[in-house]
């Protein structure tokens, strides 16, 4: 409830109701990655909104999951930056590894898999999302599986490039900034 | 190619700091309450002066905008806001992703000073949901500045009370559009609103509201540092300042480099983009602006320039400026088609023209990818773009209909020959 107040302190009095993404984030992160049906009733009671409000915003937006998903739930981005770049042998590589299909779940409940849109990390394409926050980047068939049993062993591999590139600087070293590149120790181009 | 002493991004790639002590020691939050002391009509007129366009893909003039915003805020009870479009979604694009994260403080600074300048006292950073440790890097910036007495009352010394937060989203690429940013941060569904009003008339609580990228925002403070005068020296006329600009697809370097406005798409390519893959000569189409931007075949990529008019010219933008590169082995008619298909995802539903049409125009060009298809639907998919645009509340329509008639423009006698194709296999 402290943390449902922060955020209600953020917004105008009388404005509670902006606050409605945040505490569906919130129930979502206390409930095992999903949302239900009570958390978002008792969401409309605290901020006084009519609960069809609520469920209104929660259907809207695809990062709200209102059923459970699997302990690892991968997005995979496919949109075009990241095909072009090898998101289709990336997702088969998923689904050979993980025996299932694009949409589904493990039978054991430990991985889901979902088709999602542009992630916002182009230039270190393809990428996958992992449970909402996790961006894993510079993907290949073989690296990914890398990951996925990383995280199967409960060891959470380091988020961000999985080729060992620095962020989003060319994998070729520096193409500018040389001076500022060589005070770093990074490699110029 | 921008000298570096002229580049404002000095720690894009994060090889330093984010922190307030490194950001100061690039130059960050250097003389801010001097700046704010030459008053709101100083700052705005610095920013016409410097001829800054809006990066978030329009390149509406800031300077106006921000001139849009009542004179006496508060007057009729309403105060006013600055809204951050943080909501970076646009296929091809992280170059606020980078900005966000390694240089917030640039970001923190430019609210206060743009706040200031439209008579806002709070500003709202909406940012799109999966820039999870973004937002976290965002908020710990922002508490440091806090607690360093940059924000809060008497903000850095001032005597302008600034409060700043962040707002997350939740997966939705409209919310990028202006009017459905702001019913998203008042808890609602982002459906875009009809304009007028526009929002420094009623936005956000219906109270006046300015609404910018985070990059337009983060170059401000280098701006009013250095002149507006230094910033409308690089690029060309109406197209001036420093850019970031991301490269991505069939290049061998890809990456997000910082550059002048106005560099030629070629140059940027192979001096930062390391090069098109198996060289220049391999090149099929580039995307120049991300993907709601018409495609360029090769023959326009060897000369046009990367600003905002000179790809108008070319029947194309600027748009986030996402370079996407994409060389011979690439099956276009599919590279659009998951573009379609993104379009259709992304409508809202509130339009009938988008979402019924963004669905045909995707069903019709899955067919496309496999030639599976009559001749005339070519032409249909132009008619049903055209039926779109311009008869919806905002731009997604538009924006969906603009790369299939990129392709066919270009690509016709490819989608031609599929059809070919696939009927003389069936015959066969």
């Amino acid at each position: 409830m402290k943390k449902a107040e922060a955020h209600i302190a953020k917004y105008p009095k009388g404005k509670q109701a902006s606050a409605v993404m945040p505490l569906l984030d919130l129930a979502q992160t206390q409930h095992d990655g999903w949302i239900p049906e009570a958390a978002m009733e008792e969401i409309g009671r605290i901020l006084d909104m009519p609960r069809i409000k609520v469920f209104e915003v929660a259907t809207f937006y695809t990062m709200y999951n209102l059923q459970p998903k699997g302990e690892h739930h991968l997005q995979l981005c496919t949109t075009t930056p990241c095909w072009l770049s090898g998101s289709a042998e990336v997702v088969k590589a998923c689904e050979k590894h993980l025996g299932i299909k694009m949409g589904e779940t493990t039978a054991d409940g430990l991985f889901s898999m979902s088709d999602v849109e542009c992630l916002g990390a182009c230039v270190n394409a393809p990428v996958i999302q992992h449970n909402g926050d996790d961006l894993y980047e510079d993907l290949t068939p073989k690296n990914v599986i890398e990951v996925l049993d990383g995280l199967k062993s409960g060891k959470k591999p380091k988020h961000g490039s999985q080729t060992g590139r620095t962020t989003s600087m060319g994998v070729k070293g520096a193409t500018c900034l040389h001076e500022l590149a060589e005070k770093a120790g990074v490699k110029k181009c | 190619m921008l000298s570096d002493k002229d580049r404002i991004f000095t720690n894009l790639y994060g090889w330093f700091g984010a922190d307030l002590k490194s950001a100061q020691a690039r130059g960050d939050w250097d003389g801010t309450k001097g700046l704010i002391a030459k008053g709101r009509d100083w700052i705005v007129e610095e920013i016409k002066k410097s001829e800054l366009r809006g990066r978030g893909g329009a390149g509406f003039p800031t300077g106006m905008k921000w001139s849009f915003m009542p004179k006496e805020p508060g007057k009729d009870g309403r105060p006013s806001y600055l809204v951050i479009n943080a909501d970076e979604s646009e296929p091809g694009t992280c170059k606020d992703r980078d900005i966000i994260r390694h240089e917030p403080h640039k970001l923190i600074e430019g609210a206060l000073l743009a706040s200031f300048a439209c008579g806002a006292h709070a500003c709202y950073i909406y940012i799109r949901g999966e820039f999870y440790h973004e937002a976290a890097a965002l908020q710990k910036a922002i508490d440091e500045a806090y607690a360093a007495g940059l924000l809060g009352k008497n903000a850095a010394g001032s005597g302008w009370d600034f409060d700043l937060y962040v707002h997350r989203g939740a997966g939705a690429y409209i919310c990028g559009e202006e009017s459905a940013l702001l019913n998203s941060l008042e808890g609602k569904k982002g459906f875009p609103r009809n304009k007028p009003p526009f929002p420094a008339g009623a936005g956000l609580y219906s109270c006046p509201t300015t609404v910018n990228n985070v990059e337009t925002i983060a170059v401000v403070p280098e701006i009013l540092r250095r002149g507006g005068v230094w910033f409308g020296g690089i690029g060309k006329e109406k197209n001036r300042g420093t850019k970031v600009f991301c490269i991505s697809g069939h290049v061998n370097n890809p990456c997000n480099v910082e550059e002048a406005m106005s560099i030629p798409l070629k140059e940027i390519i192979e001096k930062h983009g390391g090069g098109v893959r198996g060289g220049w000569d391999n090149l099929l189409a580039v995307i120049p602006g991300g993907s709601s931007t018409r495609l360029l075949p090769k023959d326009i990529c060897e000369t046009v320039l990367m600003d905002f008019d000179s790809l108008r010219a070319v029947n194309s933008g600027l748009g986030t400026a996402a370079i996407i590169v994409m060389d011979k082995s690439t099956d276009i008619v599919y590279a659009i088609a998951r573009l379609a298909r993104f379009y259709w995802h992304e409508s809202c539903g509130q339009c009938t023209p988008c979402r019924e049409g963004t669905g045909w125009m995707y069903r019709i060009m899955q067919r496309m990818v496999r030639g599976e298809a009559e001749l005339h639907e070519i032409d249909m998919l132009l008619d049903i773009g055209s039926e779109i645009e311009g008869h919806t509340i905002c731009a997604h329509g538009d924006a969906s209909a603009w790369p299939i008639q990129g392709l066919i423009k270009h690509f016709r006698p490819e989608m031609e020959r599929r059809i070919h194709e696939y009927r003389k296999k069936l015959a066969a």
